[in-house]
């Protein structure tokens, strides 16, 4: 490829650095927001364990379709920037749970008796986008880490062991420590800060190391 | 042996002392000789365990049955109520002693629905119970088996408590008996679920909660119900129980509770206990932190604080 002419073993270094650390991240992020959406719906669904198998549904169809719709965009001209801003959309499709969240499981209790598809249509509403957004990145990230064929196997389960290890920490972190700390809206507001922060750090690597005479990253 | 590693002593002669420790904590457990247990049942949400033990039959959510116990009852006298929290949640009737619309959150083995419901035979009862298994063993084995003034829903406490307020149904009683020692469900211990439940109260309504008193949870739990019903009695034995009994108007003075007790004297007498044991127990002393952080729906880690001693 094209892309890889005149980078240095430094460049590529950071690179993957940043690919991995997006990777890891959506996968701390996704398992995160999964634990909170069942404590989201509780109050209007209750924690039976029909809502967590809503809860758990949604999000492997929304991963499954977010793997699928990130491997057909990583055809199109690849690119750590792009990485970048598929993360930056997935936290912000998750702002709105923030402020929207009790109205829109109201609308929807009032209009679904039956708990199970009231639960599975609320998660599918608040949770469906942010998770497929988050579902296209290792895909791409599996792109780009790739150059060469003979590869693949080794990069692609090192990014699938950066992005699981990433949800356990996620779902770990969450569970035992942060609900124990804060509440469900501040560790929502602190999951989409760091997403953004990274979002922006990656760009602003990629433009320092685009100005000057660095060859792109 | 392999260089770099070394036999040492003292790290040997430790695991050979947490050796011996753990035989002889292994005999210190009492045996359960005298109990049998006659029924066992894997539901959705936990393992449900019928055992007769000392001439009572006992539910048991746990095979640890003795901090897990959810409903004993006499074999002798099924009617005498067997622990205090159940004795002290009829204490609810010296608030008011003439609920006719009674809801009950958690039935367990369903003694207090139907001594309710022997007391008041106009009353209608509603039971919510999240889990279809207890139900069915209250039914088998502890004698559940009420009339049509008994109706029981099988739903989430949250849910059902929701969609009555909603319905604009209201009760004169609400008992809330949801927890066990080892599991609470969370979202039925937060300001917001019991603002829903205060709003499904009538003006002379009373709620009864089983709650804890053993761990950092009782000053959360305390501040909480304390925001949703300002001053409320707080009825504890020992460390063990702990009532909590709310009203949705002013709380009735301890004279009005001596005249009800006077009143159903006789109607507690056959369940084992009266006056002279349920009305020294009123309390409105605060005897928590009261800057405790309020359990909300965005934070209810009460599982978590339960078991951080």
């Amino acid at each position: 490829m094209a892309a890889s002419v005149g980078r240095t073993v430094q460049d590529v270094i950071w690179r993957r650095l940043f690919i991995f650390l997006i990777a890891g991240w959506s996968g701390f992020l996704v398992m995160a927001i999964e634990l909170l959406s069942g404590r989201i719906l509780a109050p209007n669904f209750g924690n039976s364990i029909h809502v967590w198998g809503g809860v758990i549904t949604v999000f492997m169809l929304a991963l499954a379709l977010g793997y699928l719709l990130g491997g057909r965009w990583s055809l199109h001209d690849p690119s750590l920037f792009r990485l970048a801003l598929i993360l930056m959309a997935g936290a912000a499709a998750i702002t709105p749970v923030m402020g929207f969240a009790d109205p829109v499981l109201d609308w929807i209790f009032d209009r679904v008796q039956d708990p199970r598809y009231g639960s599975l249509a609320a998660v599918a509403l608040l949770f469906f986008i942010p998770t497929t957004l988050a579902g296209m990145i290792s895909p791409y990230a599996v792109r780009l880490l790739v150059q060469d064929s003979q590869l693949s196997g080794h990069f692609a389960g090192l990014l699938y062991f950066v992005s699981t290890f990433g949800s356990a920490a996620g779902t770990l972190a969450t569970s035992f420590y942060l609900v124990l700390y804060f509440e469900i809206n501040q560790i929502l507001a602190g999951l989409i800060g760091i997403s953004l922060t990274l979002g922006l750090l990656t760009l602003l690597a990629l433009f320092i190391g685009n100005s000057g005479n660095a060859p792109r990253l | 042996m392999r260089p770099g590693y070394r036999f040492n002593p003292l790290l040997a002669l430790c695991a050979v002392f947490l050796i011996v420790l753990a035989f002889f904590a292994s005999l210190m457990i009492p045996p359960s000789a005298a109990m049998t247990v006659i029924h066992t049942e894997k539901s959705l949400y936990r393992n449900i365990v019928v055992y007769e033990e000392d001439e009572q039959r006992c539910m048991s959510f746990s095979r640890r049955h003795e901090t897990a116990r959810q409903t004993c009852q006499s074999l002798q006298d099924p009617r005498q109520f067997v622990f205090s929290y159940t004795k002290m949640m009829m204490g609810a009737l010296y608030l008011n002693p003439h609920p006719r619309k009674i809801l009950m959150i958690g039935l367990g083995g369903g003694v207090l629905p139907m001594a309710l419901a022997t007391l008041f035979p106009d009353a209608r009862i509603d039971v919510v119970e999240i889990d279809p298994a207890v139900v069915k063993v209250a039914r088998r084995f502890f004698g559940f088996n009420p009339g049509p003034q008994v109706q029981v829903f099988e739903d989430d406490g949250r849910v059902f408590v929701k969609r009555a307020g909603k319905s604009g149904r209201r009760y004169d009683l609400i008992l809330l008996d949801a927890f066990d020692h080892e599991y609470i469900p969370e979202h039925l211990l937060t300001l917001e679920f019991l603002f829903e439940v205060k709003a499904l109260l009538s003006a002379e309504g009373v709620l009864a909660a089983n709650t804890f008193s053993s761990s950092r949870l009782y000053d959360h739990e305390s501040v909480t119900y304390q925001a949703a019903f300002g001053v409320f009695y707080n009825l504890r034995v020992r460390m063990k129980n702990r009532v909590i009994l709310a009203t949705m108007g002013e709380l009735p003075t301890l004279e009005t509770i001596t005249r009800n007790a006077a009143l159903l004297e006789e109607h507690l007498q056959p369940l084992g206990f009266g006056r002279d044991w349920l009305a020294p127990l009123f309390s409105t002393k605060r005897d928590w932190n009261p800057d405790a952080r309020i359990l909300t729906d965005q934070y209810a880690p009460s599982n978590l604080l339960n078991a951080a001693y």
